[in-house]
């Protein structure tokens, strides 16, 4: 399999592997494909039939990301590709052409779309295009309760009946009918079950020129049983299926696997002639051919709908109109969203308090046991330093500092997502990330940001065009994660509070922190907007934003998943990462040379430069260790000022303060290192994220590089006039 | 926005229409890829639309189209010639 070498940011078609049906099979009976429309609860059905047997790659040659997974039923082993979510196949995009394809010449045994109930003839449209493709299709109509929630029934049967496929009725985020999904998917696999699947009707237009064309595709590729629609791209000028044509490679599409008809590959000659006479036959509608298979496609769909959709009783769903008058209102739009976000991070970060508190008590008890252990073997001392004091430590650290809070604001920030809050969000500052040349759904890859960067940097799927993703994953870090607030309260409360009479020093902690989130939604802009006009030109992609309906989140359901998947990624981080990174600092802090500690030794060759922006060395040296782990910069940090061997917490804020205070740091310092801490460079995890997303060397990279150049310029700035001015 | 073209008074674009009103969609005058994502959304000739809801920085904007509440920018929605359907009295100006 060719790897794709970096994120195309121009719409030029990559010549990509096209994978071959018994490959992607191996290991299993059937292969399945999944398609729907967006926001259809494609991804709800993927990995409610998968569970835990999925994996996410990305399709060979292309920057898109792929779900895959397999599930079993009546000792059979089904193999599950999520495609695209797209409104169409027609389109020449990306999303379109992979689908496309991947039903064309993957040819799976079954097609599944997922499609949305509560809006049918558009979903209808997806619906009909794959029925000219495949004949093996299962319609999944979801989100039904969505549908009588709006006063509407759908006739499953009378759609069955007018599609020729089997439909079944689903409510996926409870597992509604998922049951009968499976079923209808084997029965359609094994041959249980026949479909005799609808073709769309055509207009007169298209009819006339695919009278004649039609038999011209036969004669040079042979008898296919999707002969209409390939028919059709060909008119339309799909160099996938010419190349396909010229090749012989046609016969292959025929719609069954057994008995596809004999390979044919047409002589120039015949190739020639039958060019000739479709282009003949194509040009009284050459301009208006696309046209007129939407309108077609269209008009059929409003047909079927009519049959199958009945409104019964008045939409009790005007609740959604009402809220979203007031969510996107001039007056309160923007406080509502501000408050609602402030909430989050409030009750993140005082939730959090007590668990981490007792978290950490209970990890460092751990590691005295562990001492214990090892004195009691007589394992020498570095040793135990090395694993105990080190390697241990840093991971408890780590774990005690990180979970609590990520334990609190992923379910939050999921209960936003599920109940449908989050695109109003992308709706409501969409034309801030145009200027910046950027997507509107930035918004919420830079809200997720905000819970944990690598997490944020994952998002940016869900944008489909390559430069606009990029420029998400690029400025993702500029918002500053949970492993970040505990550096950023510390020092706002110890130093920049005590700074301001005792009667307003809770509130100017309030401030700066309020401010510091404000600088780093300030920074994304600003960063989005230079690299849409220099490293990532290029035009706004088509924006289309979905607004769903707000349904009630599945609280427990929330719960249990986002904490286990959040506990998981903790940890996980916590071995990889942070562990190594304690063992470093401790060998830092305990070899020796010329009767100083090797950190003593960093921290002088660093200073005079840390002191340049408003930092110090001891300081630079623990963000370069901690590159893995935001959160033990501050633990570092008081190792380094006390010369102490490992790292070390300090119980009363007043000892913080003196300690720091002795080594020369001030209001200035606290200040820039606020700063740095929101603009510098991603975390380890992150970084790693963004090199497994872009697979680009080069914007990995710049991923580090621009961040941490902005860092350096703004603290220099601040430093040098606050000092100017007589600070610190 | 207004056009340079020959459309009769009632004619406008659907960025021109106030929320709670109704449209048809009478042309798109766009080509290329943008025409065909917004002739894949349902917005055809004939296709009856319905401003919804307006950011409250002015754009985006929401239409009812075919069911789902779809956000358009204002450059997308000017290029998407409609007729006004809403009566004076139905009227619910933003």
């Amino acid at each position: 399999m060719r790897r794709q070498t970096s994120l195309d940011t121009s719409r030029k078609d990559r010549d990509y592997y096209q994978e071959r049906h018994e490959d992607l099979e191996k290991g299993h009976d059937y292969l399945i494909a999944l398609t729907g429309n967006p926001n259809t609860g494609k991804s709800t059905v993927f990995n409610a039939l998968t569970g835990l047997h999925q994996h996410v790659g990305n399709w060979p040659g292309k920057t898109v990301a792929r779900a895959e997974g397999s599930f079993r039923y009546m000792e059979k082993r089904y193999k599950l590709i999520d495609l695209p979510g797209t409104y169409s196949l027609l389109a020449t995009a990306t999303d379109e052409e992979i689908a496309r394809n991947f039903l064309l010449f993957s040819r799976p045994e079954v097609v599944v779309v997922v499609v949305n109930s509560t809006a049918l003839e558009r979903n209808l449209n997806l619906v009909l295009q794959v029925l000219e493709i495949s004949n093996n299709v299962v319609v999944c109509l979801n989100l039904i309760d969505q549908a009588a929630r709006k006063g509407l029934k759908v006739n499953a049967k009378q759609l069955s009946q007018d599609l020729g496929v089997p439909v079944i009725p689903t409510v996926a985020n409870v597992g509604k009918g998922l049951n009968n999904l499976v079923e209808a998917i084997a029965g359609v696999a094994s041959g249980k079950i026949i479909t005799n699947p609808h073709h769309f009707v055509l207009r007169t237009e298209i009819r006339k020129v695919l009278d004649v064309v039609v038999p011209q595709v036969e004669k040079v590729a042979g008898d296919l049983t999707n002969i209409r629609w390939v028919a059709m791209r060909l008119l339309e000028g799909d160099i996938k299926i010419r190349q396909a044509l010229e090749n012989g490679d046609l016969a292959s599409l025929a719609g069954t696997n057994e008995g596809a008809s004999v390979t044919k590959k047409p002589i120039k000659a015949e190739l020639k002639e039958f060019s000739d006479r479709i282009k003949a036959a194509a040009s009284p509608i050459r301009e208006s051919l696309h046209d007129y298979v939407v309108s077609s496609i269209y008009a059929d769909a409003e047909t079927i709908a009519s049959k199958a959709v009945t409104k019964v009783e008045a939409s009790k769903n005007d609740l959604d109109a009402k809220i979203d008058r007031i969510v996107t209102s001039r007056l309160v739009g923007f406080p509502i969203m501000i408050a609602l976000l402030m909430l989050v991070f409030w009750v993140t970060i005082e939730g959090a308090n007590v668990p981490s508190q007792l978290l950490a008590e209970g990890l460092f008890w751990l590691e005295d046991q562990f001492s214990s252990v090892f004195r009691w073997f007589g394992a020498p001392q570095w040793l135990e330093g090395l694993l105990v004091h080190g390697t241990y430590r840093g991971l408890a650290w780590v774990v005690s500092v990180m979970l609590p809070p990520m334990a609190i604001f992923f379910p939050l920030f999921t209960v936003l997502e599920d109940l449908g809050y989050l695109p109003r969000i992308a709706f409501n500052l969409d034309r801030f990330f145009k200027w910046a040349g950027a997507h509107g759904k930035q918004t919420i890859t830079m809200c997720m940001g905000f819970g944990c960067n690598a997490a944020g940097v994952i998002s940016c799927r869900s944008i489909n065009s390559p430069r606009e993703r990029l420029i998400a994953i690029l400025t993702n870090n500029f918002v500053p994660c949970n492993g970040r607030w505990p550096t950023l309260i510390l020092m706002a409360t110890v130093f920049i509070a005590t700074a301001f009479p005792p009667a307003v020093s809770s509130l100017a902690a309030s401030f700066i922190l309020v401010a510091v989130t404000l600088i780093g939604i300030a920074m994304t802009f600003a960063v989005s907007a230079l690299l849409s006009r220099t490293l990532l030109k290029g035009e706004s992609s088509f924006f289309v934003l979905e607004m769903p309906s707000y349904r009630r989140p599945q609280f427990s359901r929330i719960l249990y998943t986002s904490l286990i998947d959040r506990t998981i990624k903790v940890l996980y981080r916590a071995v990889v990462w942070a562990a190594p990174a304690g063992a470093l600092i401790w060998v830092l802090g305990n070899i020796h040379v010329g009767g100083e500690t090797l950190m003593t030794h960093a921290a002088g060759i660093l200073s005079p430069f840390g002191l340049l922006i408003g930092l110090d060395g001891i300081i630079l040296v623990a963000y370069i260790i901690a590159i893995p782990a935001n959160e033990i910069i501050i633990p570092t940090i008081i190792m380094g000022y006390m010369g102490t061997s490992m790292m070390t917490e300090l119980e009363s804020t007043a000892e913080l303060h003196a300690l720091f205070a002795a080594q020369g740091f001030t209001v200035v310092t606290a200040l820039c290192l606020i700063l740095f801490s929101v603009l510098h460079y991603p975390c380890a995890t992150t970084t790693h994220t963004i090199w497994k997303e872009t697979r680009s060397a080069k914007w990995t990279i710049l991923s580090n590089l621009i961040p941490l150049v902005i860092a350096f310029i703004v603290c220099f700035g601040v430093a040098q006039s606050l000092r100017a001015f007589g600070f610190g | 926005m207004k056009l340079r073209s020959n459309k009769k008074p009632e004619y406008k674009t659907l960025a021109e229409i106030k929320i709670g009103q109704k449209a048809k969609v009478v042309k798109l005058l766009v080509e290329g890829l943008t025409r065909r994502r917004l002739l894949d959304l349902g917005l055809l000739p004939g296709t009856e639309v319905k401003a919804v809801m307006k950011s409250p920085t002015g754009d985006p904007t929401a239409y009812d189209i075919r069911g789902s509440v779809l956000a358009l920018r204002f450059e997308d929605a000017s290029k998407i010639v409609v007729k006004n359907l809403s009566s004076r009295h139905n009227e619910e100006t933003n």
